[in-house]
């Protein structure tokens, strides 16, 4: 590999923290690929920050996996992509380093909280992204930037080499402007990986690509009722007029409600929340992270450099995570979560017993405008309605471009069951135009 | 549960578990959007018991030595390092 540090754009939306080209080895699928890379996959040399003054110096002495295996690929990487701050928000506002604006109308965010990887491959400085989706994090930019992103299977894709906030709900996901290019690309980085015990063989020999050829033909898709309900109306249009393509292309239309989903979001929260409190932790200062010149013992220390390194979302997680979890509200919290995660998962095995795939629209509204979602918090986690079901069950689901409201992006969602990708891919490139 | 379910000693209390030190308009901030967060989180409560069998299995690899970072590397990023160690503050 060779790398110099010059600035390969004119990131004019901010979609980066650090620019820098990288160049691959090798003649493989991704050899002429341009590729932006969140800030939270750790690249051996290139600071990795995850979004945060925390890290703002952080440069790893390793690469992810999934880096090693896009290098391997051959493409080249062009920059760190920004992002929400450890990955905690969906508009990308929440980053140390500024916030990104949406390249198909630069008053509104690019959706988080890979929003920087989304706005990337949308104004065309990088082919092809990785982001990280734990509730979302890369459909909801995708979808809200017009662009293709996939949430794997869980343990489809490694882990290594990422910056953890909540382990059991994570996966990397390829982000690109067409269905076949973020499935080739899932090709290059899914497979099994010695360095993380979650990973499975389900997609070792995958050929993702191959099954972007739009037959749709024969195939169930399940509309999820309790995902309309609170969408937006222009919203619920265009996701109708997705359906009807589909239809038109032979597919049979069903719908489907699944009870448990009313508690989805409460019980998302309470995880992600509760594994970042324990994962955060170990940002001490100590190891990494920045010098302060506090007095007093350890744990004086310790509060002072987390009081200066994180952000006030990063700050609320933490906080509620170790209430969920501190003597006297863990049963009322986190088992309570953990229940219905497990209600999540049979409702969707159930729901697969009779379609092949599921659907509704990515998020239930429109990118919002810059500025306007930080003041309230719970409405921000609500905007999340139809994309942690995903993560919960851990089940594969992809956001393609379904049409625009005013100009503003919708993106269309379709669920697999474990390690449906094929199935999803094959729907989704029915859909694009 | 009263009517708030969080005064500002709650927050004080956890922000110290957390070792997250904030400053008194943090913990204004932070009391009422917890109140809001926590409230909606109460809906928790309809949830059924659930049985379910988690899909977990060992996973075990031989215990044989392999290249890993150098001691200079693991340091790097560190603020403070001392004769090839990392440099914490005083523990008590």
């Amino acid at each position: 590999m060779s790398s110099d540090h010059s600035s390969p754009t004119d990131d004019s939306h901010n979609a980066f923290i650090t620019e820098s080209t990288v160049k691959g080895d090798g003649a493989g699928p991704l050899a002429d690929k341009t590729i932006a890379i969140k800030d939270n996959i750790s690249t051996e040399g290139v600071r990795t920050t995850c979004g945060s003054t925390m890290l703002a110096d952080y440069v790893p002495p390793y690469n992810a996996t999934v880096v090693d295996r896009v290098f391997e690929a051959g493409a080249t990487l062009v920059g760190k992509a920004n992002m929400d701050e450890f990955g905690m928000g969906g508009t990308t506002e929440t980053s140390a380093f500024g916030a990104v604006e949406n390249p198909v109308d630069t008053d509104h965010v690019p959706g988080g909280s890979s929003g920087g990887s989304a706005a990337a491959v949308a104004a065309g400085d990088a082919d092809l992204a990785l982001g990280t989706d734990t509730g979302g994090s890369v459909r909801n930019p995708a979808a809200f930037c017009g662009v293709v992103g996939i949430k794997p299977t869980y343990g489809l894709v490694s882990r290594y080499g990422i910056v953890a906030y909540a382990n059991s709900l994570e996966q990397v996901g390829p982000l690109a402007n067409t269905v076949e290019e973020a499935a080739l690309l899932l090709d290059v980085i899914s497979g099994p990986d010695s360095r993380d015990g979650t990973t499975n063989d389900g997609g070792a020999d995958s050929e993702y690509a191959a099954a972007a050829d739009g037959d749709v033909d024969g195939l169930t898709v399940g509309v999820i009722t309790d995902l309309i309900e609170g969408a937006d109306d222009g919203v619920v249009d265009v996701f109708e007029d997705s359906l009807d393509e589909l239809e038109a292309q032979g597919a049979e239309i069903t719908e489907v409600s699944l009870d448990s989903l009313e508690h989805a979001v409460q019980a998302y929260y309470v995880i992600a929340m509760s594994e970042a409190s324990s994962n955060l932790a170990r940002f001490d200062g100590v190891r990494y992270g920045p010098e302060t010149d506090a007095d007093g013992n350890w744990n004086d220390t310790f509060a002072a450099v987390r009081e200066e390194g994180f952000g006030p979302e990063v700050k609320r997680r933490i906080l509620l995570g170790t209430y969920a979890l501190s003597a006297g509200y863990h049963d009322k919290y986190y088992k309570k979560a953990q229940d219905a995660r497990a209600w999540v998962k049979q409702d969707f095995d159930a729901a697969f017993e009779g379609v092949d795939v599921l659907a509704s629209p990515t998020m239930p509204v429109t990118p919002p405008a810059l500025g306007e979602s930080l003041d309230d918090p719970l409405q921000l986690y609500l905007m999340d309605a139809n994309t942690v079901p995903v993560n919960l069950a851990n089940l594969p689901a992809i956001s393609v471009p379904a049409g625009d409201v005013d100009g503003l992006p919708v993106g269309l969602q379709l669920i697999g069951p474990k390690f449906g990708e094929e199935t999803i891919i094959r729907a989704a490139s029915a859909v694009e135009t | 549960m009263s009517d708030s379910p969080v005064d500002p000693e709650d927050v004080r209390h956890v922000a110290g578990l957390a070792r997250v030190d904030l400053a008194d308009t943090e913990v204004d901030e932070f009391t009422e959007q917890f109140a809001d967060i926590l409230e909606y989180f109460e809906a928790l409560d309809d949830v059924p018991e659930v049985e379910s069998e988690p899909e977990l299995v060992n996973v075990m690899r031989s215990d044989e030595v392999s290249e890993g970072l150098t001691q200079e590397e693991a340091l790097r990023n560190a603020p403070e390092t001392e004769d090839g160690f990392f440099k914490g503050p005083t523990v008590s």
